[in-house]
C-alpha cells in the first residue's frame, strides 16, 4: 500500500508539473491574444503573430497532457471534476478552437476577414483564458461529491470567487504576454510592451492579493494551513518571496531589460502556484478527494511513470531545440508566413 | 431547452458529431505528413525543383488541415470526462494509460518538430529539416497506434481485472495493447489515411489537368496518387475481409447488424446486397441478396451455419439500420476507389495518364470518398459495437456523466456552431489553395522561396556529401 501512496504522491507532482508547464508555455501565448486589441497596426499583429506561430502547438499540448494524464493517474479526480466543472472546461474548448484556427486561417485571407480571425484570437484567447481561471477558483472551492459521483448541477462554479480567479488569470496572462513581447520584439512595439507590463505587473499583485485575501474564507482549512503554527514557517517564505521577485522585476523593467521581465513574471506564477499547492495539497478535489483515493490502480501509475521518466525529459529537450531555432527577435521583414 | 431530452442519447450525439468532424483530419494528415515526407526525400535525393514545389504546396494545405485536427482533438480528451465520467472513472485505469502514451510519444513528437517543419527550412538546412519532416510524419503513426489500441481494447477488451471499487485494471499491459482486434483495426485505419490522402492529392491533380494536362506539377502529384490508388486499395479490400472475420470471432453481434442477418441460417447464410432493416419486423425488407454468399465470405464455406440476431437478446443489439448502411456505403466507396486504380492502371499501360478526361473527371469526383469511407466505416464499427462502451461489460448508458439534458445539449450546440463556423472558414481556405494549381517557384508557409536561399544548391550539396561518405 505504501507503494501507492508515494506513487500518488509522485503522480500528483507530475500532474502539477504539466500543468505548470502548460502555464509556463501556452500562458504567454494566449496573453498575446489578449493583448492583443492594443495593437491595431498590421505589421505588429504580424510580428507578435510571428513569435508564437511555430510553438503555439506544442505548447496546447502540455493541455492535453494535463487532461489525459488526470485521466490515467486520477481516474476519479477527472471523472468528478470534469462534469463539476463543465461550462468553463466547453468554454475554454471554444475558446481555443477559434484561437488555434486564427492562427492559420488569418494568413490565408483578406483585410477584412482577417480583422474578423484577429478578433477571434483575441475572443477565443480571452474566453479560455477566463474559463481556465474560473475552473481553478471553482477547484479551490470545492465541489459537490456523492460516492464516486460529482452531485452538483451544472453552474455551481459560478461565484465570485470563480470570478475573481478567472479575472486574475487573464491579467497574469496578459502579463506574461507583455513581457513575452519585450523579449522577442523592437522599437515602438517593444516600448509599449513596457508600458503595459507596468500597468499589468500592479494588476497582477493586486489580484495575487485578492486571491490571496480570498482564499482562507472559503474553507478553514486554507486558513490552517497558511497561518497555524508551525505552517507558519514553510508559509511565510512565499508572499516574502513574491515581495523579492516584485523588486527584481520592477527593476528590470525599469532598467528595460530584455529577457529578465519574462523570468521574473514566470516567477511570479510560479510562486502563486506554489501557493496553490499549500492550500490544496494533498487533496485533488479539495475537502473531497485525496490524491490518494484518486489515484489509479499501482500498475497503471508504473506502467505510465516508466514513460514519462523517459519521454519528459526527450520532450523538454527538442521543445527547447524548436525554441532555439526560432530564438531571438522577430522582426516584420522576416515573417514565417 | 433540452429538458425532457435524454442526457446519455445527447452525449452519444456529441461524441459522433465531434467525432466525425475530427476524424477526417488525423485521416487526412497521417497519410500527407507521409506524403510530405516522400516528396521532400526526392527532393533531397534528386534535386528535381518539382519536389520541392509539391512539398511546398502541401505543406501549406497541411498547415490548414493540422491545426484543424489540433483544435477538435483536444475537444476528443477532455469530453472523456465531461460527458463519459463514469466511463472514465472505470476505464480510466486502463484507457487512461494508453492515451496519455499517445500524447507523450505522438503529439509532443508531432507538435514539437510541426514548427521547424513548417518555417524553418532556411534556419536549420535542408538536412535537419528533412528529420523534421520525417519526425512529423512519425509522430501520426505513432498516434494512431495508441488510440487504435485504446479503441480496440473498448472494443474487444483483454489482459484486465476488475478491482474493488469496480474499475478496469491491467493485468497484463502487453495482452491490452495487442488485443485482438487491435492489428486489424491499425492496418485497416493506416491504409485508410493513405487512400483518403491518394484520393484528395490525386483530385487536386485531375482538376489542374483538366485545366492544363502539361503542368509538370499536377501530373507529378496525380501519377503518385494514382500509384497508391492501384496499390493500396487492393490490399484494403483484403486488409477489410480480414478485419471482418476477426470481427466475426469477437464481436458475432455486429457483423449479424452489418450483413442485416435477423435470422439463424443453419445452411448457409445468403449475403443481403441492399434491403430495409426493420428492426421491430426483425427483417430485411425488399432484400436483395445472394445465397450462400454470406457463408462463403465469412466462413469460406457455403454451407456454414450463420447464427443471426434471434440468438441475442433485444437489450443487446445495436442499432441494426445504421450498422448495415454504413457499412455498405463504406464497401462502396472501396469498390469506387478500386475501379479508379484499375482504370488509371489500364491509362498508364496505354500512355494516355495525363489526357484521359474521364479519367480525371472520376479522380475528382473521388476525392471526398476517401473521408465518406472513413466515417463510415467508423460508424459502422462504433454503432455495431453497441449498447456497450466496453464490449460486453460496461453498457453506454452506465457510462455517461451525471449531467442533466440541458448542460450536455447546450455544450452540444454550442460545438455545432462552432464547427460549423470553423470549418465551413477551413474548407473555404483549403480550397483556396487547392483551386491554384503548384508553380515554379512554390513558397512554403513561411513565405520564403526556398531556391533563393536553400533550394537546389543544398540539395545537390547533400547528394555530393552522401557520395563523399
Amino acid at each position: 500500500m505504501t507503494g501507492v501512496i508515494e506513487l500518488a504522491t509522485i503522480w500528483a507532482f507530475i500532474i502539477a508539473f504539466a500543468v505548470f508547464v502548460y502555464v509556463v508555455m501556452d500562458g504567454f501565448d494566449l496573453g498575446l491574444g489578449i493583448l492583443y486589441p492594443m495593437f491595431p497596426n498590421k505589421t505588429d499583429r504580424d510580428v507578435i503573430m510571428n513569435s508564437v506561430a511555430p510553438v503555439w502547438d506544442g505548447n496546447e499540448t502540455w493541455l492535453v497532457l494535463g487532461g489525459g494524464g488526470l485521466m490515467a493517474a486520477f481516474p476519479l479526480a477527472y471523472a468528478v471534476l470534469m462534469p463539476a466543472l463543465y461550462t468553463p472546461v466547453i468554454a475554454m474548448l471554444v475558446g481555443l478552437i477559434f484561437r488555434g484556427v486564427a492562427f492559420e486561417f488569418r494568413w490565408r485571407t483578406t483585410q477584412s476577414e482577417r480583422n474578423l480571425w484577429d478578433l477571434a484570437f483575441t475572443g477565443g484567447s480571452l474566453l479560455a483564458t477566463l474559463a481556465q481561471g474560473i475552473a481553478l477558483g471553482a477547484i479551490l472551492q470545492g465541489v459537490h461529491v456523492e460516492g464516486r459521483h460529482y452531485a452538483g448541477g451544472w453552474w455551481d462554479w459560478l461565484t465570485p470567487f470563480s470570478i475573481l480567479t478567472g479575472l486574475a488569470l487573464v491579467i497574469g496572462y496578459a502579463l506574461l504576454g507583455a513581457t513575452w513581447l519585450i523579449m522577442k520584439t523592437e522599437g515602438e512595439l517593444r516600448d509599449k510592451a513596457y508600458r503595459l507590463s507596468w500597468w499589468l505587473l500592479f494588476a497582477m499583485l493586486g489580484a495575487i492579493g485578492a486571491v490571496s485575501i480570498a482564499t482562507p474564507f472559503l474553507h478553514v482549512q486554507y486558513t490552517h494551513r497558511w497561518f497555524s503554527w508551525p505552517n507558519i514557517i514553510f508559509t511565510a517564505p512565499v508572499p516574502i518571496a513574491v515581495a523579492g521577485v516584485t523588486v527584481l522585476l520592477l527593476r528590470s523593467l525599469e532598467n528595460k531589460w530584455d529577457y529578465q521581465p519574462f523570468f521574473l513574471s514566470l516567477a511570479l506564477f510560479a510562486l502563486s502556484y506554489a501557493g496553490l499547492g499549500i492550500s490544496m495539497y494533498p487533496y485533488i478535489v479539495p475537502q473531497s478527494i485525496t490524491i490518494w483515493q484518486a489515484a489509479a490502480p499501482e500498475n497503471s501509475l508504473v506502467f505510465l511513470l516508466i514513460g514519462v521518466s523517459v519521454l519528459i525529459p526527450l520532450i523538454l529537450g527538442y521543445t527547447s531545440w524548436a525554441y532555439w531555432v526560432f530564438r531571438g527577435k522577430v522582426r516584420p521583414e522576416s515573417g514565417y508566413h | 431547452m433540452f429538458e425532457g431530452w435524454d442526457a446519455v442519447v445527447l452525449a452519444r450525439a456529441q461524441f459522433a458529431f465531434t467525432m466525425s468532424f475530427h476524424i477526417v483530419f488525423p485521416a487526412f494528415s497521417i497519410g500527407l505528413a507521409s506524403y510530405l515526407a516522400v516528396l521532400e526525400a526526392l527532393w533531397l535525393w534528386t534535386g528535381r525543383e518539382v519536389f520541392i514545389n509539391l512539398f511546398n504546396y502541401w505543406l501549406k494545405i497541411f498547415a490548414v488541415a493540422f491545426g484543424m485536427g489540433v483544435v477538435s482533438g483536444i475537444v476528443m480528451s477532455y469530453q472523456f470526462g465531461t460527458n463519459w465520467a463514469a466511463f472514465s472513472d472505470k476505464a480510466g485505469p486502463v484507457v487512461g494509460p494508453l492515451m496519455a502514451y499517445e500524447v507523450l510519444t505522438a503529439f509532443f513528437l508531432e507538435s514539437g518538430f510541426l514548427g521547424v517543419m513548417l518555417f524553418g527550412l532556411k534556419r536549420v538546412g535542408p538536412r535537419l529539416h528533412f528529420l523534421a519532416t520525417v519526425m512529423v510524419a512519425i509522430g501520426t503513426l505513432i498516434s494512431a497506434f495508441w488510440i487504435l489500441s485504446s479503441n480496440s481494447w473498448m472494443q474487444t477488451p483483454a489482459g484486465y481485472a476488475v478491482n474493488a471499487d469496480g474499475q478496469f485494471v491491467a493485468a497484463d499491459w502487453l495482452k491490452v495493447i495487442f488485443n485482438p482486434s487491435f492489428p486489424f483495426r491499425l492496418v485497416h485505419m493506416v491504409l485508410a489515411a493513405y487512400l483518403t490522402t491518394a484520393l484528395v492529392v490525386g483530385a487536386v491533380g485531375a482538376y489542374h489537368l483538366l485545366r492544363d494536362r502539361h503542368l509538370a506539377g499536377p501530373r507529378v502529384m496525380f501519377s503518385m496518387a494514382m500509384w497508391m490508388a492501384t496499390l493500396v486499395a487492393p490490399i484494403q479490400i483484403l486488409a477489410g475481409d480480414q478485419h471482418g472475420l476477426n470481427t466475426l470471432e469477437h464481436q458475432p453481434v455486429k457483423i449479424m447488424a452489418m450483413e442485416g442477418h435477423f435470422d439463424s441460417h443453419p445452411n448457409g447464410a445468403p449475403l443481403i446486397l441492399f434491403g430495409l432493416p426493420d428492426e421491430a419486423a426483425a427483417k430485411v425488407k425488399y432484400a436483395i441478396e445472394i445465397p450462400k454468399m454470406g457463408s462463403l465470405i465469412l466462413k469460406h464455406s457455403p454451407n456454414a451455419p450463420l447464427a443471426g440476431l434471434d440468438t441475442v437478446p433485444r437489450e443487446n443489439w445495436p442499432p441494426v439500420p445504421i450498422t448495415f448502411w454504413s457499412f455498405r456505403i463504406m464497401v462502396g466507396m472501396g469498390l469506387l476507389m478500386l475501379a479508379l486504380g484499375l482504370f488509371s492502371l489500364w491509362t498508364r499501360w496505354r500512355g494516355t495518364l495525363y489526357q484521359t478526361r474521364l479519367l480525371h473527371i472520376f479522380a475528382m469526383t473521388m476525392g471526398p470518398a476517401g473521408f465518406i469511407a472513413v466515417i463510415a466505416g467508423w460508424v459502422t464499427t462504433e454503432t455495431g459495437r453497441q449498447p456497450f462502451t466496453v464490449y460486453g461489460l460496461l453498457r453506454t448508458v452506465d457510462s455517461a456523466s451525471p449531467l442533466a439534458a440541458p448542460a450536455v445539449g447546450s455544450s452540444l450546440l454550442a460545438f455545432v456552431i462552432v464547427y460549423f463556423i470553423v470549418y465551413a472558414a477551413g474548407l473555404t481556405y483549403l480550397f483556396r489553395l487547392m483551386a491554384a494549381p503548384p508553380h515554379p517557384g512554390e513558397e512554403g508557409p513561411s513565405g520564403e522561396t526556398p531556391t533563393h536561399a536553400a533550394g537546389i544548391t543544398p540539395a545537390v550539396g547533400v547528394t555530393a556529401h552522401g557520395a563523399a561518405e
